[in-house]
């Protein structure tokens, strides 16, 4: 285990080839402030980067997994008598830090630890799986405070539990908890608090010393597909196969499965 | 000896030319272009090339014109710079010309991939005309060629704010022709590059100079133009032996006659 203190905001750790985030404000429950967001798509960056790195955890401390955007600082800029301008902020802040989540190409697991809310359920869903923690709950709270989804809520949450379930969890804001979030396919396990982060770093270091070069490519494709029609995706695919089949890890798959012995595999 | 600026690799009938000047991202300076139009126009001479990929390579197409040397011109140097007929000698080549553009195809290197034939692009391509940031215009098709690729609007856009158009963005508007990933760009355009070749060359030709002209002339000429192109072609051994297999329900065989 390596731990890199690189801001307080944010804590770095490496364990097993996975990259563990935790966002590290708990006394405001994890909310995000631009440096916060900042750190995160810098981090995200360079675990995307570092070859040593097959997948990342984004977590939180304390209670909270992230309450979204920090309101404190929304406050204070009326109280400054400004005029909003989010449009601005989420796309240089937000955007970039999504889209990297979601084009890196390497897993990326949410281990919802507690409340994710507004920006921090976007945060959550924007990842490939979510684990979570049986007191965890998630809210597009957005409506709460007379303003509409970000962070990319719009394009992700219906794509996991359909439209319908979607908006009434974007026009109530009401959280939906683990148990619910289970039954309806908005997170992929629900684990006893204590065991939620033990879990969810095996299942991640499991991923990052597999077939990484593949889990990549598989990434790439699920992406893709989710804007193209079955004749552009079947050909996405073959491209996406040609690639894995040149692999060493491809030859080296077929070969293991015919000698009956567990696959080592290099990524490439 | 230094490296040569352009690599011509020949896979009978295509033959592939790449852009060498990797430090420089494919800056495409006088000499470069040179040495590309050069040998396309060999390759365009020889008689066991049918089609011609012209590619940067996996990381960059050609990042624009060398600015260095632009900057240095007089203005009586830039109306009479060979440059111009460097790009109206490639306009009249008559073999296919596949552009496989990976990273950056910009200024000068984005209107180097829109004189080519066809556009297939990877996934990492970008391109752009950023000449406006630096004062200047596009001066090899930039504005024409684009216009007629993406329409006016875009075309606007692009050439007035010198925003980069993204692979896939590039596909909607019509600018390329597919985008596939960059591990299989150079096979991909190899793939359309034999298809292509595999067809009755006279036909690919003729049928090539028409649709040049739907960009050079009014419909009734370039009707008339298709036409008498057409009758031409029905002369050919190549016509009837196409016609013929068809009829008979096996593959043509074609020799070029």
């Amino acid at each position: 285990m390596v731990s890199r203190p690189v801001s307080d905001l944010l804590l770095v750790e490496t364990d097993r080839r996975v990259t563990i985030l935790t966002l590290n404000r708990p006394d405001v429950l994890n909310a995000f402030n631009n440096e916060l967001i900042t750190e995160l798509a810098l981090r995200l960056r360079d675990a995307e980067r570092d070859v040593e790195v097959g997948a990342v955890i984004i977590t939180g401390a304390g209670r909270a997994f992230c309450a979204g955007q920090d309101l404190q600082d929304r406050r204070a800029m009326f109280e400054r008598g400004e005029t909003p301008h989010l449009g601005a902020g989420l796309r240089e802040r937000y955007k970039p830090m999504i889209l990297r989540i979601r084009t890196m190409e390497k897993p990326v697991i949410a281990a919802l630890n507690g409340v994710a809310a507004g920006a921090g359920c976007g945060l959550a869903l924007a990842c490939d799986i979510r684990m979570a923690a049986e007191s965890a709950s998630l809210s597009l709270a957005f409506a709460r405070v007379g303003l509409a989804a970000d962070s990319g809520a719009s394009y992700m949450l219906p794509r996991l539990i359909g439209l319908g379930r979607a908006l009434e969890m974007a026009y109530t804001g009401d959280p939906v908890p683990a148990a619910e979030a289970e039954r309806i396919g908005l997170v992929n396990h629900v684990y006893p608090a204590d065991e939620l982060m033990p879990r969810t770093r095996d299942f991640a270091a499991r991923l990052a010393n597999g077939a990484t070069l593949a889990l990549g490519l598989i990434k790439r494709d699920f992406n893709r597909a989710l804007s193209l029609d079955l004749d552009a995706a079947l050909d996405y695919e073959s491209y996406q196969q040609e690639v894995a089949g040149r692999s060493d890890d491809f030859r080296e798959g077929v070969t293991a499965f015919v000698e009956k012995r567990q696959p080592k595999y290099r990524g490439s | 000896m230094t490296e040569a600026q352009v690599l011509i690799e020949r896979d009978d009938p295509i033959a592939v030319v790449t852009l060498n000047r990797p430090s420089a991202l494919n800056a495409l300076s006088s000499a470069l272009l040179t040495d590309v139009v050069g040998a396309i126009e060999a390759l365009d001479d020889a008689d066991d090339v049918c089609v011609v990929i012209l590619t940067g390579g996996s990381s960059v197409f050609a990042a624009g014109a060398d600015l260095k040397q632009f900057s240095e011109m007089t203005l009586a140097q830039m109306v009479q710079s060979p440059r111009f007929v460097l790009w109206d000698r490639l306009r009249r080549v008559r073999k296919p010309i596949i552009a496989a553009v990976s990273g950056y195809a910009l200024g000068a290197g984005c209107e180097l991939a829109m004189s080519c034939d066809l556009i297939v692009a990877s996934e990492t391509a970008r391109f752009g005309q950023p000449e406006i940031n630096v004062g200047i215009m596009p001066g090899a098709g930039g504005t024409q060629r684009l216009a007629r690729a993406v329409g006016k609007v875009r075309a606007m856009e692009m050439v007035l704010t010198g925003r980069m158009m993204t692979a896939y963005e590039a596909e909607r508007a019509g600018l390329v022709n597919r985008v596939v990933p960059n591990d299989v760009l150079a096979d991909e355009a190899m793939a359309l590059a034999r298809e292509i070749a595999s067809k009755p060359p006279i036909s690919v030709r003729l049928a090539k100079e028409a649709i040049l002209q739907a960009y050079e002339t009014t419909l009734a000429a370039g009707l008339e133009f298709e036409r008498r192109s057409l009758a031409a072609l029905l002369g050919t051994d190549d016509s009837r032996e196409g016609m013929k297999a068809f009829i008979e329900k096996r593959r043509p065989e074609y020799h070029g006659k």
